[in-house]
Parts: C-alpha cells; sequence; structure tokens
C-alpha cells in the first residue's frame, strides 16, 4: 500500500491485523474526548503499512496526547514535556530502520517544545506527527493554550486570553516543514487517509488533527465542525483536483492577484476553470501557506493533505555521510584512529 | 648536548658553545594577545619536546572573548607547557620561562614567573598606548620593575618583519608570524631543531607556500638572534624522560574522552550516538567525535541542551551508546532528562567538563564545583553513577569505563573532567582497543521467553535491553513510575517504593564492580590527603614532597564517587586525620562526611578558577599536621 521513495523500514512477511497492535492497558481518556477516534484511525494504519510490527515505534511528552504509546502494541517511549520530537529524532537517526510516529499536543509541541518542534521540522527527520490540537492543557484541568483564540476565557484567563494563538500550519510552513495535513477528529476516513500519506511522505509529516476536548473546550471547533455548517465551513483538499467545497459543491477557491479568494460558481462568470487545481506536491511553500492560514469566517479552512513537497531527510543525508566516509577514510577502526598523526615510539 | 632519541635522532641537535643548565624539568609560558598565535606556539613547543623525548603536561589559559579588545589584560591568552625528564604530573605552579608580546601579557602574568625567571619580550609592542591599555604609568622596560628577573627585550616586530621581507608577503601576514620569532628564541634555548614545527607549517598551510616559507624563516630569524643574546647564553639540558616504552602521542583531555567512547563502541558492538549542544570548554568532544564518521559515529548538534540528552535518550533505547557532552549549566538543563534516563533505566554517558560557576560563571576556567549538581541535582530519588578522570589521557579510560559501566548496568553515568583536563594535553601510551576490557550490554534475544521490561539480573540489577525491530519484544517504557517487573504504569505506594529501592540498590551494587580504592604512600599514618578529579598532579607532588622530609602522609585519588570504592571506610580508618583538597568550598569532603561519617575530615578549598598549586598544598599540609 505504501510506496516510500526508498525502503528503509523492513517489510512484514506476513499480513498484520487490528489485533497485532492491540495493547493489553485500560485506555483511560475522557468518555467523549477525540483522542479514541485518532486511536481507532491509528489502529487501522498500522497493520496496513506493510511494515514489521517489531519496526514501528511510537514516542509521546507529556499530556493527554501523550498518553497513546501505552495504548497501542508497538516499541515505545512516554517522554518528558515538549521533548517528544527531540527523543523521536534520535531514534530515528540512530535507527532508520523504525517508523516512528509521534503523538503530541498544541501545549506539549507548541509551547514548551516549541524550540524542538520547529528544529524536526527544518532537519526534515523522517518521523509522523500526530499533533492534537484542542486548544487547551487538558490534563493540567485546562489552561490557555498557545492556539486557544484571543479572549478565550479558561482557568488561568478569567478575563479572557490577551495572547495571539499560533496557526500550526503556518509554523510549519515558517519552519520549513515538508508535510502538514489538518483533519478533525470525526472525520476518521479523512484521518486514515492522510495517516497514509504521511507514513508514504519522506521527511516531517505534520498532522493538526482539530480535537475535541469534552471537560475543558468542548465544541472548540464547533464553528467548523457542525453537522450543519461543515460543509461550507471546511474544504477538503485533494491533490490534482479543483479547490471546490460548499454544501452545493459550488465554491471554489480563486487566486486573485496575491491572495486567494472565496468565488461561487456560477455567479459574477466564474467557471470551474478559474478555480485552483490543488498540488500538494509544489515546492514553493507560497500556496501551501495561505491555503493553511485560511480561516473562518472569511474562508473555509483547509482539511487533508495540504503540503507534500520531496526534500531529502536528514536521516538518508547522515547515512549517506556514513557511507561515503567509510568507504574514503584511511581510518577504519579505533586502534587506525589512536595511532594517527604524529606518535612517538619509546623503547 | 641531549642524547639523541633513537626514533627521532634529528631532534635534539649539537650546537653552539653554550653555558648548560641540568635540570628535571622546565616550565614555559606563552603569553599574549588573543590572536597572537601563543596557543599554537606553545603546541608545537610540546610537541617537539614530545619528540625529543620528554615527557609533558599543558595547559592553555584563555579569555572567553574571541579577540578581547587588543592589549588589554582582558584579551590575555597563554598556554603553559611544563616539560621534563621524569613523569610530569602538573602543569606547574609557576614558570621558568614567560614569553610575554605585549606589556598586558607582562602586567597579569609575572605573578606565574618564578623569582629570577627569564622573560623573553617583544620590546616593540611596549609603545605609550600599550602600555597605557595596560595599565603601566611608566614603560617597565625602563625601570627597575623587573629588576628580579632574566629580561631579554627582543626586538621581535622588527626582526619578524626583516625576516620575511622582500619574499612577497602583507605586513598583517607578517606580523602574524611573531609568535613563531618567540618560538624559535625557545628552541635555541633547549638546544633543539626547528624541524617538526617547519614540517608543520608545510602540512598546515599547504595551500599557501608563502605562510610557510614566512612561519619557517621568522623561526630561524629567532633561533638565529637568540644565539646572539647574552642573557641566552645558557641552554637548559634535559635528557630523556624514563617512561614505559610504548608508542606514545600528545592528547588533550576532551579528544582522550572523545576516542575512549569511540573505543567503547567498537569493543561493545554498539553504534555510537552523541546528541550534543556546543558549549565551552566541552565543545572539541563534539567536533572530535563529529569528524568520525568513518567509525560509524552518528553525532547529532541539537538545537539545545535538553534535545542533545533527550535525543540520545531515543537513541539509547534503540540500542545505541548513547552519549551526551556539556558543562556546567548545560547539565542543569539536561536535569529532568536524566532523570527519564534513571526511571526507564537506559543507558547514558553524560560528561560533564566542569567549569566556574555558578550561572555563565567562568567559562573558560577551571573547577570542581558542579560535584553537589552530579550527585543530588535531580527531582525525586534520583540515583546515577558519578565517576571522573583525573589527567587528560585517563580521561581516555574513564570515558571507555563510563561508557561500560552504562551499558552493562542499565543506567545513567556522569563522567566529571574539567576544563582544565579537557584543554590541557599530556603525552599519553597508545591502548589497544583489544586490550581494554570486555563491554557485555545486556542485550534481550529475540522472543526471549523471560523477557519483562523491569525483570532484573540479580547479580546486577540491571534489566535488559530490548531493542526495537527485535522479535516478541515490543514495550513501552516512559517517565511515569513503572510496576515493578512488568513495566505497566503504576501508582501503587508499595511499589514505588519498591522501585525507589531498587533503583538505588542497582547503582550501589556497581561498588561491587569497580577497582578497590589505592593509597599512594603508606597504607596508615598522620594523615591522607584525599582528592578526585583534575587535582591529582599537585596534590600527588606535595604529598611526595613532604613523605620525602618524613611526614607521615599518603595520598588517595577518588575516581569512582557514586559509588564510592567499597574499601573506602577501611582505607579512612588508618589515618589521624583526612585532608579533603578540591577547587570548589566542600562538596566532596560533605559527601564523605555523609556516607562515612566517623574520621577526623579536614578540608582545603579553593575556588578561583585556578588549578591548585603544589606549593599551598604543601604548606596546608604542613599547617595542619602541626595543628593537631
Amino acid at each position: 500500500m505504501i510506496n516510500p521513495r526508498n525502503y528503509t523500514v523492513e517489510r512484514s512477511s506476513v499480513e498484520l491485523s487490528k489485533e497485532d497492535f492491540v495493547s493489553d492497558q485500560m485506555v483511560k481518556w475522557c468518555p467523549g474526548c477525540g483522542a479514541h477516534a485518532i486511536l481507532s484511525s491509528v489502529a487501522n494504519v498500522f497493520p496496513k503499512l506493510g511494515y514489521r510490527k517489531e519496526n514501528i515505534m511510537m514516542v509521546s511528552g507529556i499530556g493527554c496526547s501523550s498518553r497513546f504509546p501505552y495504548y497501542v502494541n508497538t516499541y515505545g517511549i512516554h517522554g518528558i514535556h515538549g521533548r517528544a520530537a527531540a527523543i523521536s529524532s534520535g531514534v530515528k537517526i540512530a535507527n532508520p530502520h523504525l517508523s516512528v510516529w509521534m503523538t503530541t499536543g498544541d501545549g506539549d509541541s507548541l509551547a514548551i517544545g516549541g524550540n524542538h518542534f520547529i528544529h524536526i521540522i527544518r532537519r526534515n527527520i523522517d518521523i509522523n506527527i500526530l499533533l492534537f490540537n484542542n486548544q487547551i492543557y487538558g490534563l493540567t484541568k485546562g489552561q490557555y493554550s498557545p492556539t486557544t483564540p484571543m479572549g478565550s476565557v479558561t482557568k488561568t484567563s478569567p478575563m479572557g486570553t490577551i495572547e495571539h494563538p499560533f496557526n500550526p500550519g503556518e509554523l510549519v510552513m515558517g519552519a520549513q516543514g515538508t508535510f502538514f495535513a489538518r483533519v478533525v477528529d470525526t472525520n476518521p476516513r479523512l484521518m486514515t487517509e492522510v495517516m497514509f500519506e504521511a507514513a508514504r511522505h519522506d521527511g516531517t509529516s505534520i498532522i493538526e488533527i482539530l480535537q475535541n476536548c469534552v471537560i475543558f473546550a468542548d465544541k472548540t471547533h464547533e464553528a467548523i465542525t457542525g453537522k450543519d455548517v461543515r460543509d461550507d465551513r471546511q474544504i477538503i483538499l485533494r491533490n490534482g483536483f479543483p479547490m471546490i467545497f460548499g454544501k452545493e459543491k459550488n465554491k471554489g477557491i480563486r487566486l486573485n492577484g496575491t491572495r486567494l479568494e472565496v468565488v461561487t460558481i456560477g455567479e459574477n462568470g466564474i467557471t470551474e476553470t478559474d478555480i485552483m487545481v490543488h498540488d500538494m506536491y509544489e515546492r514553493d511553500p507560497g500556496i501551501h501557506l495561505m491555503l493553511a492560514k485560511m480561516s473562518y469566517p472569511n474562508f473555509p479552512v483547509a482539511m487533508g493533505v495540504i503540503r507534500s513537497a520531496n526534500y531529502p531527510t536528514y536521516d538518508d543525508l547522515i547515512m549517506e555521510q556514513i557511507a561515503f566516509a567509510k568507504e574514503n577514510s584511511k581510518i577504519k577502526n579505533v586502534d587506525d584512529l589512536l595511532n594517527s598523526g604524529e606518535t612517538w615510539e619509546i623503547k | 648536548m641531549l642524547q639523541n632519541s633513537k626514533t627521532n635522532s634529528n631532534i635534539i641537535m649539537v650546537k653552539s658553545n653554550s653555558n648548560v643548565i641540568q635540570r628535571e624539568s622546565v616550565v614555559v609560558k606563552f603569553v599574549g594577545d588573543s590572536g597572537d598565535g601563543m596557543q599554537l606556539s606553545g603546541t608545537l613547543f610540546s610537541d617537539t619536546a614530545a619528540m625529543a623525548g620528554l615527557d609533558l603536561a599543558t595547559f592553555p589559559d584563555y579569555p572567553a572573548e574571541i579577540r578581547a579588545p587588543h592589549n588589554t589584560i582582558a584579551g590575555v591568552s597563554g598556554f603553559q607547557v611544563h616539560v621534563g625528564t621524569r613523569k610530569i604530573e602538573t602543569t606547574g605552579d609557576q614558570c621558568d620561562v614567560l614569553v610575554a608580546m605585549n606589556p598586558a601579557s607582562v602586567k597579569s602574568n609575572l605573578k606565574w614567573a618564578k623569582p629570577g625567571a627569564t622573560l623573553i619580550v617583544d620590546e616593540n609592542a611596549f609603545d605609550a598606548a600599550a602600555l597605557k591599555k595596560s595599565g603601566y604609568a611608566e614603560n617597565p622596560l625602563d625601570t627597575d620593575a623587573l629588576s628580579g628577573y632574566n629580561v631579554v627585550k627582543a626586538p621581535i616586530t622588527q626582526l619578524t618583519r626583516e625576516a620575511v621581507a622582500g619574499i612577497g608577503i602583507d605586513g598583517k601576514t607578517a606580523d602574524r608570524s611573531k609568535n613563531m620569532f618567540a618560538l624559535g628564541m625557545i628552541y635555541h634555548l633547549f638546544g633543539w631543531e626547528l624541524e617538526t614545527s617547519n614540517k608543520f607549517f608545510e602540512k598546515k598551510f599547504k595551500s599557501k607556500p608563502l605562510v610557510v616559507e614566512a612561519n619557517k624563516l621568522v623561526l630561524q630569524a629567532g633561533f638565529n638572534y637568540a644565539e646572539t643574546v647574552e642573557a641566552l647564553s645558557s641552554v637548559y639540558q634535559l635528557t630523556r624522560a624514563k617512561m614505559e616504552p610504548g608508542l606514545y602521542r600528545n592528547i588533550t583531555g576532551n579528544i582522550a574522552t572523545a576516542w575512549g567512547f569511540l573505543a567503547a563502541s567498537e569493543r561493545s558492538g554498539r553504534p555510537l550516538f552523541l546528541g550534543s549542544y556546543p558549549i565551552t570548554p566541552a565543545t572539541d568532544i563534539l567536533i572530535e567525535l563529529a569528524k568520525h564518521k568513518s567509525l560509524g559515529a552518528k553525532v547529532f548538534q541539537a538545537e539545545d541542551e535538553i534535545a542533545g540528552i533527550c535525543s540520545a535518550i531515543g537513541a539509547s533505547y534503540t540500542g545505541s551508546l548513547a552519549l551526551t557532552s556539556t558543562s556546567g549549566p548545560g547539565l542543569s538543563l539536561k536535569s529532568e532528562a536524566i532523570g527519564l534516563a534513571v526511571i526507564t533505566e537506559l543507558p547514558l554517558v553524560i560528561v560533564n567538563v566542569q567549569r566556574g560557576g555558578p550561572s555563565t560563571g567562568l567559562p573558560t576556567k577551571s573547577e570542581q564545583s558542579d560535584l553537589y549538581q552530579a550527585l543530588f541535582g535531580r527531582n525525586g530519588e534520583c540515583p546515577a553513577i558519578v565517576m571522573a578522570a583525573s589527567t587528560s589521557g585517563n580521561c581516555f579510560y574513564y570515558a571507555y569505563m563510563a561508557a561500560k559501566l552504562a551499558m552493562e548496568h542499565m543506567t545513567p553515568v556522569i563522567l566529571l573532567t574539567d576544563g582544565y583536563l579537557g584543554n590541557g594535553s599530556q603525552l599519553f601510551r597508545i591502548p589497544k582497543v583489544a586490550d581494554m576490557p570486555a563491554i557485555n550490554p545486556p542485550i534481550a534475544p529475540p522472543n526471549d521467553p523471560d523477557y519483562k521490561p523491569y525483570r532484573r539480573n540479580p547479580v546486577t540489577l540491571a534489566r535488559k535491553w530490548a531493542l526495537p525491530g527485535t522479535e516478541g519484544l515490543r514495550h513501552r517504557i516512559g517517565g511515569l513510575e513503572k510496576e515493578d517487573v512488568y513495566g505497566n504504569v503504576s501508582s501503587d505506594p508499595i511499589n514505588h517504593q519498591k522501585m525507589v529501592d531498587l533503583r538505588d540498590a542497582k547503582v550501589q551494587k556497581v561498588a561491587e564492580f569497580i577497582p578497590k580504592q589505592e593509597v599512594e604512600g603508606d597504607e596508615e599514618g598522620d594523615m591522607l590527603v584525599v582528592t578526585w578529579g583534575g587535582t591529582h598532579g599537585p596534590a600527588q607532588e606535595a604529598v611526595e614532597q613532604a613523605r620525602a622530609e618524613g611526614k607521615k602522609v599518603s595520598h588517595a585519588h577518588f575516581h569512582y564517587i557514586m559509588p564510592l570504592p567499597l574499601n573506602t571506610a577501611e582505607i579512612f580508618s588508618k589515618f589521624k586525620t583526612i585532608l579533603v583538597c578540591e577547587l570548589n568550598s566542600g562538596q566532596f569532603v560533605s559527601y564523605l562526611k555523609m556516607t562515612h561519617y566517623g574520621p577526623n575530615y579536614r578540608q582545603f578549598n579553593k575556588v578561583q578558577g585556578l588549578p591548585f598549586t603544589v606549593a599551598e598544598l604543601k604548606k596546608t599540609i604542613h599547617q595542619m599536621l602541626e595543628e593537631k
């Protein structure tokens, strides 16, 4: 199913099923939490990746999202707050034969772990990052996070937040990200699709999952995920297809000068040929950045794979350098090294 | 003149009709503006001394700034070399020869010259502006300020320019080789050939033949000039040092540390991974390991200290010999992650090349003030092995042992060195990797029926290392407390107590696997001088001198700190006084009082960013012996 550029990760000789990844641990997320849906999608995706089950590894930081590794039967590390990206980097660089998946949240990766988050992206280390964005600190019981909308009342912002939130997509593009996708936790089909695309992409893949926290930020994404409004307020991007959305499938995104605009097909002489066609493989991030920034109420929020650009990965490049050095260096072992350069014999 | 070396017969030359001063050892210090090339002069001098068959120890002493303001005290950079015909244990309290390239160098370093020392200065550098910047009201060369020294006023800048006149290099390049003029003078003083240094120029400046020529000409000019100077009419004679036969090289502590890890990686079959962030004075470990991709070393220059250690923890989980290198403030940043390595019981070596603290402190100076941090600087009950190297050369061995203990006992190890060891160099007898002790990490085989994440080897209490990719061993670990044996998340009170006790017992058990503590000198007496880390040399020499005077003093130098060797109490019980000397306010002595209550402890401490001098230690030993 997966066709990665290189077959670094060992393939499974047998067909795997969901049962191969079932953990014996009790899942302790709140009933109704969006994380359950993410777990279910991962359980569907892992057996179909084609990899040996021993070659899949999960890494996490701290927070609700980060309990994830205990609930999937793979190799895994539950790390410390904010550092999952750094731990994953070490895992993948040390053993490129592993398919590494990281679960993290908006607090874990965009606040305390912001530095590691931008640098793993910049290095393009081949890791799949599931960023659970519920716009709140859940495990510490309801403080605002770097993605909480400005003005929101939370336990630590009783008069409303006075901070400008991050748009994770914008941050990813700013850090020279090669893969960015966005999904809603209530759309398991798209989530599964996007996870396969992330696995297929060589490099750091960020999937922003708009997740609902039923306890501390219930319905935080409701304005765009509500059943009756979602078709008009979301656009699902598909590579090679025109960017059309809406209940009536008559709205589209057009590039007007240097800006995007929403147009209606059939009005003011607009036809389907005026609508932009999505090219997720385009290396120039300009349009991808504009798509990632689209927000309600002026635009539909972009879902699906927004960017999947092909660039060399850190883990491939380091292996190339090692292979080159091994072939060309006179120093083949540590004894050679110890005896290199100026030495003196004393008899 | 000097005896010819069998292997390097061309180094020592027979020359001139100078007077000969027989010496066991000589200390030379090169000082100048940072950028004057003093580190290079010192290095070339050391290499030539080694080729002449002498033992040596070096001590670079440089400011934190790359190029502090020209001609100021703040910008003075120095390099001290102690060479000798006997085993050289220290870099020398004070120097016999001081090469000072400007007034600021004289002003700041005169206190490090022995009374009557030879002082070679560049008189061209003593102009009004330079004198003012260095704080001299009057030119010390014109007053009797330096009357207690054998002063050689050499027009170094002028003669350097004359030496290269006509070869077609610009004035700036010409002036940059004036350090070689001073070095040429020093070679004359020792009666040494210029060949080793000339070869170095040819190699170093391969693509710049003019620079090679200029350096050679200036070195020779300095040498020739010295011949004409009456104040330099005596030359030192040092016979070859009596050293254990073998192949030797000059090595700094940081490079020895890096190589020790490479050797441990090769011997254990575990690929090396270093996650690190540049920090003075530890950066050279990162730089050195980055050179050795041909040995499979993976070096990750992380975005910060935390990512450095966390990437190493990730690599450790996958089965690498995982390392992170840092200095004091960096160790502070790594504290939380060390806790993760402790609770996940993953092997990891954290090297702390100590510098003066707290905070940014004295980045280029040495101290032993991070011992408390290494032992206790983490949340929770969080034991780790703590050990320390004691010479630039044995950084190789202790890095190797740190890696061995980390992997065999499945625990983080904090290896303490310091800036003085890391940047200083020493002659190092080259070992064979095959002669190093074997390393047997407890790797779980595929489908191991006994495997549980926290099931332990009853002898070491170490859990097994189950590497991702291995069939039948999938498991999760993490920072939450884990259930004994099974490794599931557990907040059960009795289980927590048990795991706390097990982690502690595992580290304490390491004492059964490390060498017994040795005593240098008699096994009993009036006083045992106790040191650890980079202070071995001066303490050893001070104790030897006191013993030569008939004092009942011995010396115990500790390399293993957590846990301490099992015979520590027994050794201490045979001395009336235990004098603990360290370059901090008394951290090791407090730790000893805590772990080995009873003996009559005394302490001697210095926190000046400087090594101990033999003289001050000897004085303290005498005073404390009299006090009793």
